[in-house]
């Protein structure tokens, strides 16, 4: 099936088959290394994007399903080679370590400043429970939200 | 004396300094195994048994073999000239079943791999698993450690109907003498159970046959590079210098990665028959059912002591889940466990035997931790019983029973001379920052009100930097290059390999400050075989105790050089390194390293018995392992209504020796005790009596979420290790390994009201529930 994304800002025709994961689009037919595969169950948050504006997990989506639509990944979140705010902070409060739940916990949680700008904590816990991180612990997370928080609402 | 003009650079060892590979990591720039696209590149996927035990009764691939887009289909009979799945553990009387890389007539776990399918993409490279056709025999299966070995299970391997893998004892001192003297005796069993490490990447290859040259690149997210190219290159009959490894960027291992595995061979297999790059990629689910797991120990305890508190000796049988064959260090991983099951306390007397048994199971292997977490948790616990039934403060009987300061190095009762310690200071720390007194009266009015509060204490020992390479089955030294360019640039090749540890900051640290260089001078290299040096790799707590000390004494190398070139070019004998220059101490006259550096490539002279080019390579062999300790201590309440257990305050005091970077050294903390806090509370791997493994998906593992863990408060004391020049001790294990006994002595402290003693891990809402509703009936 034919189908045509705005993927990062650019508009992408392609030929999928029906069953073919947005995951798999992103990854295998745009050529996309941010988004991960941590379990294609919808459970682990690694291949988190935005589509229209709104985080979902790209494994538990297909392509076809993105056709005509506004897909964000962690690759256009950089403005001109500027880090977004979510990014910067993830880089100084250290709230990663091997990297792989990173493009979609900042995709996440770029999601969650957006709906509130000044979280809790246990606000910034909800927020990313959908997305698994087996290295930090969350606590470098929580404070990096935080960090963005106040630097976006500055 | 003639003064220097040289601006003395900041220190930046001991900062906090944020990474330098997180820019890629943050962008998505980053390429790990999946990444990875080749010319031609073909897809694989494996076939692998639904049953815990069963014969191949009939195995038909022509369906799969036919369908559009499929290349090849291989099966165990097309394997002979692999060799198997290598254990490079080993112990008197080991059994070590046949591990070949794809079954024969019989598959032992579910999981097992049977056949592979080659497409030209993943989709259809599933399609073609599900088109073959088996027949399977199915058998019976058994999942239970003590079950397998209890005489009247099914055999696991036919050969060796007690499914007994090994027995291994150790004994030291008089335990018959300590027992006949004890006052008192507490036992108990206590389980550490099952526990799937969970990378958030999966394991992946990619293997790529070069025809011309007949040599082998595979790519495998793998902890140790240089040891999987000697075995696979031994596996696949290559010569080693034409097999090379990479491991890209990974997305964790937590010793799961720790090993060589089947599809890593059977990758490489495939690409020589096929003459095309291949490329698998672990499903969670494969990942769940085939990388290896934790942990496994069911642990008879017997500790005793004098009413006093004086422990006098310890008891220990301890079964060891073995899985359906050894991994790489499977059969190494009880028997570290019972060299750490004294922990911190001074006893000499100590009898531990040691049964492997053989389970329809995945392998065990190395996780987090890897034996001394079970140990600790042991000995921690006992303590703590100890305590309980002498009615004393489990602060006081810990207090009584450590090694004193004036006696490191301690020999202990397991025969290990721990480097250095300072055990009460962590513990004293602790008690100060929780407010240990108030937190008791606390409890008191808690009590008083009903509620079930409780706190826990532990203070761990744990054994890192692997290690002395007598104690070690493959080498326990680390490599390290410092290669500088004729422009002054330089390159650290490090033989560890690190994947999420930050070592690319931390050795660039270590290594502006010895060549006092900037940062944005360094690059620090890992995980090639074919551009570094042999290496160990990273596991163990042991890439910057032994990997950052093998780079220090090549920074050492490498500064002697420079200054003979900067003598040379100052014309001077008198002459010092320090600033990133060389200066003449009589007329202050400075060269800078660039200068020397070139000077050493262009080479139009040379200083005296010197060589051209400015490279040092330092193989670093440690004298002994370092032995990190602290106290944790965790306040929890438990809800009578749903028997949840609420972490309301959870501390951490870690002595890890000195600090090269405070921020990566909380964030090894933070996830090490989120670890520990998942076995405390929510994980197991759980197979039934047929072997299934009933959580084999992120849906019924309970890897922890943000919501399910608690606020980590952290702080430090700092005893050097007189080990290595950096006076480091690792860091990686620790916080797995003190979160686990304070968590269960928490809960337990809690529940004493109930007249409960115990409590096996994990501490889910249910098993507490059932407890309270059993205690209240």
């Amino acid at each position: 099936m034919k189908i045509t994304v705005t993927l990062n800002g650019k508009t992408r025709t392609s030929d999928v088959e029906p069953r073919l994961l947005l995951i798999h689009y992103l990854r295998e037919e745009a050529g996309l290394t941010g988004p991960h595969i941590g379990c294609e169950t919808s459970l682990c948050g690694a291949c988190t994007v935005e589509v229209d504006g709104k985080a979902v997990k790209s494994c538990a989506m297909f392509a076809v399903q993105a056709d005509g639509r506004n897909v964000l990944t962690i690759e256009g979140l950089a403005a001109n080679g500027t880090l977004h705010p979510v990014q910067e902070a993830f880089w100084n409060e250290h709230a990663l370590q091997c990297g792989f739940c990173t493009p979609g916990m900042i995709m996440a949680s770029k999601q969650l400043l957006e709906r509130n700008p000044n979280p809790t904590e246990d606000e910034i816990r909800h927020g990313i429970d959908g997305n698994l991180c087996r290295c930090t612990g969350y606590q470098h997370i929580v404070n990096a939200v935080k960090a963005a928080a106040s630097k976006m609402g500055a | 004396m003639a003064t220097t003009t040289i601006t003395k650079t900041e220190p930046l060892v001991g900062k906090r300094i944020r990474r330098r590979e997180d820019p890629r990591l943050i962008t998505g720039a980053a390429t790990y195994v999946d990444d990875i696209k080749l010319p031609g590149m073909y897809h694989a996927a494996i076939l692998r048994s639904p049953h815990g035990a069963a014969r191949i009764a009939a195995l038909d691939i022509s369906r799969a073999a036919a369908h559009p887009g499929v290349v090849a289909v291989f099966t165990g009979k097309d394997i002979t000239g692999v060799g198997p799945v290598p254990c490079g553990a080993s112990l008197p009387g080991l059994r070590v079943p046949v591990h070949t890389i794809l079954a024969q007539d019989r598959v032992y776990f579910v999981g097992h791999p049977v056949a592979v399918v080659v497409a030209s993409d993943r989709y259809i490279a599933r399609d073609g698993v599900d088109l073959i056709d088996v027949e399977w025999d199915v058998l019976p299966a058994v999942s239970d450690p003590e079950k397998a070995i209890a005489g009247d299970a099914p055999a696991v391997h036919p050969e060796w109907p007690d499914n007994i893998a090994f027995h291994h004892h150790q004994e030291n001192g008089n335990v018959d003498d300590a027992f006949a003297q004890a006052e008192v005796v507490v036992k108990q069993r206590i389980t550490s159970q099952r526990l799937i490490p969970t990378a958030m990447e999966t394991r992946g290859v990619v293997a790529d046959f070069q025809t011309g040259d007949k040599a082998l690149t595979l790519y495998s997210s793998t902890q140790v590079p240089h040891l999987l190219r000697t075995l696979i290159a031994l596996m696949l009959g290559l010569p080693e210098n034409k097999t090379r490894v990479v491991a890209p960027e990974m997305g964790g291992g937590f010793g799961s990665k720790l090993n060589v595995y089947a599809e890593e061979a059977l990758m490489g297999f495939v690409a020589m028959k096929i003459g095309k790059p291949v490329k698998w990629i672990e499903s969670r689910r494969e990942n769940y059912l085939t990388t290896i797991h934790g942990r496994g120990h069911v642990d008879y305890f017997e500790i005793a002591a004098k009413r006093d508190g004086t422990i006098l000796g310890m008891k220990l049988k301890l079964i060891q889940d073995i899985g359906a064959y050894h991994q790489l260090l499977t059969p190494a991983i009880p028997t570290l466990s019972v060299l750490m099951m004294p922990g911190l306390y001074k006893f000499q007397n100590i009898r531990a035997h040691v049964v492997g048994a053989f389970t329809n199971c995945v392998p065990t292997d190395a996780y987090r931790g890897a034996g001394r977490p079970e140990a600790t948790h042991g000995i921690e616990r006992m303590v703590d019983m100890l305590a309980a039934e002498i009615g004393m403060d489990p602060v006081e009987i810990r207090l009584k029973n450590f090694v004193a300061n004036e006696q490191f190095p301690f020999s202990t009762a397991t025969g290990l001379v721990y480097d250095s310690g300072n055990y009460a200071a962590p513990l004293m720390k602790a008690l100060d920052l929780v407010d240990y007194q108030g937190l008791r009266a606390q409890q008191k009015k808690a009590r008083e009100e009903g509620r079930l509060m409780g706190i826990g204490i532990s203070t761990y020992g744990e054994i890192c930097a692997f290690g002395p390479s007598p104690a070690t089955p493959a080498g326990g030294w680390e490599s390290a290059t410092v290669k500088i360019d004729p422009t002054g640039k330089v390159t650290v090749m490090t033989g560890a390999c690190p994947h999420g540890q930050g070592e690319e900051t931390t050795f660039a640290q270590i290594t502006a400050d010895e060549l006092g260089i900037p940062l944005d001078d360094i690059h620090v290299i890992r995980g090639d075989t074919a551009i570094v040096q042999y290496g160990i790799g990273t596991f163990g707590s042991r890439g910057t105790a032994v990997g950052g000390a093998a780079l220090y004494f090549a920074l050492q190398e490498v500064k002697a050089k420079l200054k003979r070139y900067g003598a040379m070019l100052l014309e001077s004998d008198d002459v010092s390194y320090q600033g990133g220059q060389c200066v003449c101490n009589k007329t202050g006259r400075t060269v800078s390293l660039a200068e020397m550096s070139g000077a050493s490539y262009r080479a139009m002279k040379l200083p005296p018995n010197t060589s051209p080019g400015m490279q040092v390579t330092n193989f670093w062999e440690p004298p002994n392992f370092t032995f990190p300790f602290g106290a944790h201590i965790a306040v929890t309440e438990i809800d009578r209504e749903t028997g949840a257990v609420q972490v309301k305050r959870y501390f951490a005091v870690d002595d890890i020796g000195n600090i090269i970077n405070p921020l990566i050294v909380d964030g090894q903390l933070h996830g090490g005790v989120a670890q520990g806090l998942g076995q405390a509370l929510y994980e197991q791997a759980v197979y039934d009596e047929n072997a299934q493994l009933v959580t084999g998906e992120l849906m019924d593992y309970a890897v922890p979420k943000a919501t399910m863990v608690p606020w980590i408060e952290s702080d430090h004391t700092v005893t050097p290790s007189p080990v290595n020049p950096l006076g480091v001790k690792g860091v990686g294990e620790a916080g797995t390994i003190g979160c686990s006994p304070a968590m269960v002595n928490s809960v337990v402290d809690a529940l004493r009201p109930l007249g409960v003693k115990h409590v096996d891990m994990p501490m889910t809402s249910e098993k507490i529930w059932r407890i309270l509703n059993s205690a209240q009936a």
